[in-house]
């Protein structure tokens, strides 16, 4: 099967894509053209990346040892709490964003988003909000945690403490008009012949957070507010000496932060399924199941926040309800990790980077989900709330399933938003070392939180060193794989192998085009004639008899079918 | 694709079991069980063990096997079949984790309730909790009683057992949580402590509230942990079942040092704790102890915490702090 059956078709456009072709200086201006906005958005959500892993590397060179020798448990508390905040909101989401950007019009046949003026200025309250948030170390930074829980952090530092609430609304409400702006884009925007229900997995996906996003973000900005009202102007909304409850603050916030842990990890479930039908030269397994198990993934992490909050002012029968809705979460998560596995079962498996850090994701979300199941029950998580178990188990599933999930996405695409090559000996280099620093630095925090470590210190019992010291290297090594990869991608953006229009022979609208995109993304709209993951499906005939991948002919006086197809699409 | 079921398979699946079977109970990895409740929740922490080590070791090994068995050979670029699905295998593998969720949250749900954690109501002791007591601890739990009380309030945490529902614990201890330190106050014998000194065998309930920011009560040995909240109470209740020195610990982000906020539980013999008991009371006759004859409550938080603080293992400095940072 090739891209010969994706018939590109009609509408020939008035400009000459090839006459403009696009400079280093359009990705730092304010452009409207989607594809310049999401690259935009994963390159600066990177350089975020590298001050919150920074971050990430002191808070663990303060743990190698159980003194708080290397910073004073003040500082301490201000690191993690700007390491939590600017991993979550300054990379994971941007970069799930910036991805959705650069793809989603691509993936849909559109020629821009629905509403590109609104898409830069998303993106552009983004770096000075970054700006701002890192900025308040020379202030006196926040230094209650990304969770932020009232009266801490009403009491501990008051100008940081603003700086946070003020940073995190504005990523917020980035977060919200990226959402709005996903959601048209995908209902309104598809080529004619492409029906909901043969959009591309990622697709899903995106309609899934964006639809989360928009629910829940709202949420999150009246709990900020109201704190900002607590902290600046000194009402009690959450404050028991004026008949305030901090507990109305954390069921506000985690209403927003546990959907925010999808709005996290879905695009990249949306990435694997994907990239694995690619580089295993088979159809996706289960296109319906995994398609809708987003959707219930969304709505079922709508009414799971009060697990968070298993330990504190929830009363036990209410926490016997969010334990059942928490574990059915499993459920869906199971069949899309079923179907992936499904998937690569019997293919013709390529073993290049994108597809290894596919399959570390796999591998490592596996192991958050599992702890995810065990957190779910009450009894347990008792014990281990607020513990280092949490902590290995949201990296697990957060660190784990975005910096996999990312690195898988940017070694796919590479090729297509460079028109270059990524090397591919460095790639693997760097998935290995990501692989064994990982584990090395989370897998052992298990143990520490299941022994008595908790969360959030400066400072432990001298009991825990040699696990600590075990993490610590591993965090190093962590911080160390980084570097093939930023050398890699900045030498083979600018020096690498000139890359095909589909180098890997993929059957997405996304590869019909040329590499990188015109800009106005297809010479000619294409036209869904063959399924987008139907690979090793030798026959059309058989193609057209399956009622999952009708083929459908456009309709319309501009998408008359043709069946002459460019030079450069045919192989 | 069919379900496999070849000799294989199963034997595959015969050591997967054995395998998941032995690790999940004899992984080691919780710390000494104290009370008859840490017993309860180990054994469900070693059923969720046999589970997940079981599907840790099938999707690991499905990845490792496909990235050696289905890997595309040189020189081969066809694909591999035009397989969309099959519905009962899809079938099969979402009912089969529903199950087990829905099975674990019923175990689950079991041990919460024989924890007592299902114990809707204790207004009776919430409300003698509130009652404002002249004890010693007056000082430190001032700024608690000014706020509201709503004795109404469902009671946090977790509670009686079944068999003990509707009967008072046979020891009670007001556990007030501050920037950085526990205090414990036994309103039957009037003792104020940095530590926690309970006799095992006997049922215990311990009163939690917290005078500036959310602290939270953890003795990893009890697998315990509930959130002490300004303005509201919460409780835990126990029984402990083995005679030791716990860390009892504070799990929630409560400022700068609070990682120090950590004392001792120390579990006696019945007989050691009416020593201990009564050597407390000797010790804080007015006559023996000139600081403490004092009227607590003409003191400042700091002035009075100032004899504790060595025993509570916390300098005088941080006691100061704390002075200024709780207002």
């Amino acid at each position: 099967m090739t891209q010969a059956q994706l018939q590109p078709s009609g509408e020939h456009l008035s400009h000459h894509p090839h006459s403009e072709e696009r400079r280093w200086q359009d990705y730092f201006t304010f452009s409207t053209d989607h594809k310049v906005i999401g690259i935009q958005y994963l390159v600066t959500g990177f350089l975020f990346y590298l001050v919150g892993g920074a971050l990430a590397t002191a808070i663990r060179t303060e743990l190698a040892t159980p003194a708080p020798d290397f910073v004073d448990p003040r500082l301490y508390n201000s690191l993690f709490t700007l390491h939590g905040t600017i991993m979550i909101f300054l990379w994971i989401v941007p970069a799930g964003a910036g991805f959705a950007n650069y793809l989603l019009p691509l993936m849909i046949g559109a020629r821009d988003m629905a509403f590109p003026r609104l898409n830069a200025v998303a993106f552009w309250i983004i770096p000075p909000t970054g700006i701002l948030l890192i900025s308040s170390f020379f202030f006196d930074p926040a230094q209650a945690g990304w969770t932020s829980y009232p009266p801490l952090s009403v009491t501990a530092s008051q100008v940081g403490e603003a700086i946070w609430i003020m940073s995190v609304l504005l990523l917020g409400t980035s977060s919200i008009l990226g959402g709005i702006n996903f959601l048209v884009t995908l209902w309104k925007m598809r080529v004619p012949s492409m029906r909901l229900n043969q959009m591309p997995l990622f697709c899903w996906a995106m309609l899934s957070t964006s639809l989360l996003a928009v629910i829940a973000t709202p949420v999150l900005a009246g709990a900020l507010i109201l704190l900002a009202f607590d902290l600046l102007i000194g009402t009690t909304f959450f404050n028991p000496t004026g008949g305030g409850d901090p507990v109305v603050y954390q069921h506000l916030f985690w209403f927003y932060s546990h959907p925010a842990v999808y709005i996290m990890v879905l695009p990249f479930f949306g990435v694997m399924s994907e990239v694995i039908p690619v580089h295993s030269r088979k159809p996706i397994f289960g296109y319906a199941a995994i398609a809708y198990s987003s959707l219930a993934i969304s709505f079922l992490g709508l009414i799971v926040w009060a697990h968070h909050m298993f330990t504190s002012g929830t009363p036990g029968w209410l926490r016997m309800f969010f334990m059942i809705t928490t574990m059915i979460i499993a459920v869906p998560t199971g069949i899309k990790i079923f179907g992936w596995l499904a998937t690569m079962w019997g293919g013709k498996i390529r073993l290049n980077s994108p597809m290894l850090f596919a399959m570390g994701f796999i591998s490592t979300f596996v192991v958050g989900g599992l702890s995810g199941v065990m957190l779910a029950s009450v009894p347990f998580d008792i014990h281990v709330h607020d513990t280092y178990f949490v902590v290995a188990h949201l990296h697990y599933v957060l660190f784990g399933g975005s910096m996999f999930g990312i690195y898988t996405a940017i070694y796919h695409w590479f090729p297509k938003m460079t028109g270059r090559m990524i090397n591919e000996p460095w790639g693997i280099v760097h998935f290995i070392l990501t692989y064994f620093g990982f584990n090395l630095t989370f897998l052992p925090m298990h143990v520490l939180g299941l022994q008595g470590m908790p969360r959030r210190v400066a400072m432990y019992d001298p009991q825990f060193a040699n696990i600590n010291f075990i993490c610590t290297i591993g965090s190093y090594i962590l911080a160390v794989s980084t570097i093939p990869f930023l050398i890699n991608a900045v030498w083979s953006w600018t020096r690498g192998t000139k890359a095909e229009d589909n180098p890997w022979q993929a059957l997405g609208f996304e590869w019909l085009t040329s590499s990188p995109p015109s800009i106005e993304n297809f010479e000619v709209l294409p036209v869904l004639t063959v399924g987008v993951y139907d690979y090793g499906m030798s026959d059309l005939s058989e193609v057209e008899s399956r009622s999952s991948v009708e083929v459908k002919y456009p309709v319309g006086p501009d998408n008359e079918p043709v069946s002459a197809t460019s030079d450069s699409q045919s192989k | 694709m069919n379900i496999p079921s070849t000799i294989s398979t199963l034997l595959i699946g015969i050591v997967l079991t054995l395998l998941s079977l032995w690790y999940g109970q004899n992984h080691g990895l919780m710390p000494i069980a104290a009370s008859d409740e840490a017993n309860q929740v180990d054994d469900l922490f070693d059923t969720m063990m046999i589970i997940a080590t079981g599907l840790f070791l099938i999707v690991q090994g499905t990845l490792i096997f496909c990235a050696f068995y289905f890997r595309k050979r040189k020189g081969d670029n066809t694909d591999g079949p035009g397989l969309h699905g099959n519905v009962p295998l899809e079938i099969l593998w979402t009912a089969i984790p529903a199950a087990i969720v829905v099975w674990i949250s019923i175990y689950s749900f079991e041990i919460y309730n024989t924890l007592g954690g299902v114990d809707p109501m204790t207004a009776g002791d919430m409300h003698a909790m509130h009652s404002p007591k002249s004890h010693r601890g007056a000082a430190i739990a001032a700024p608690l009683e000014t706020m509201p009380s709503d004795s109404r309030q469902i009671a946090l945490g977790v509670g009686a057992s079944p068999l003990n529902q509707g009967k008072s614990a046979e020891l009670e201890v007001n556990v007030t949580g501050l920037q950085y330190a526990w205090i414990f106050n036994y309103p039957d014998s009037g003792i104020t402590t940095g530590e926690l000194h309970l006799p095992v065998g006997q049922e215990i309930q311990v009163n939690l509230s917290a005078n500036d920011v959310i602290h939270a009560f953890w003795v990893p040995q009890l697998r315990l942990k509930q959130d002490a909240i300004p303005g509201r109470t919460a409780q835990l209740r126990f029984t402990l079942n083995r005679v030791g020195e716990y860390p009892l610990r504070c799990a929630e982000l409560c400022g700068s040092y609070h990682g120090s906020m950590i004392t001792k539980l120390i579990a006696h013999t019945p007989e050691d704790y009416q020593n201990w008991v009564q050597s407390q009371q000797i010790a804080s006759q007015p006559n023996n102890s000139k600081a403490l004859a004092l009227n607590p409550t003409n003191l400042s938080d700091s002035q009075f915490l100032a004899p504790y603080a060595q025993e509570m293992g916390i300098d005088t400095q941080l006691v100061s702090e704390m002075h200024h940072s709780h207002h």
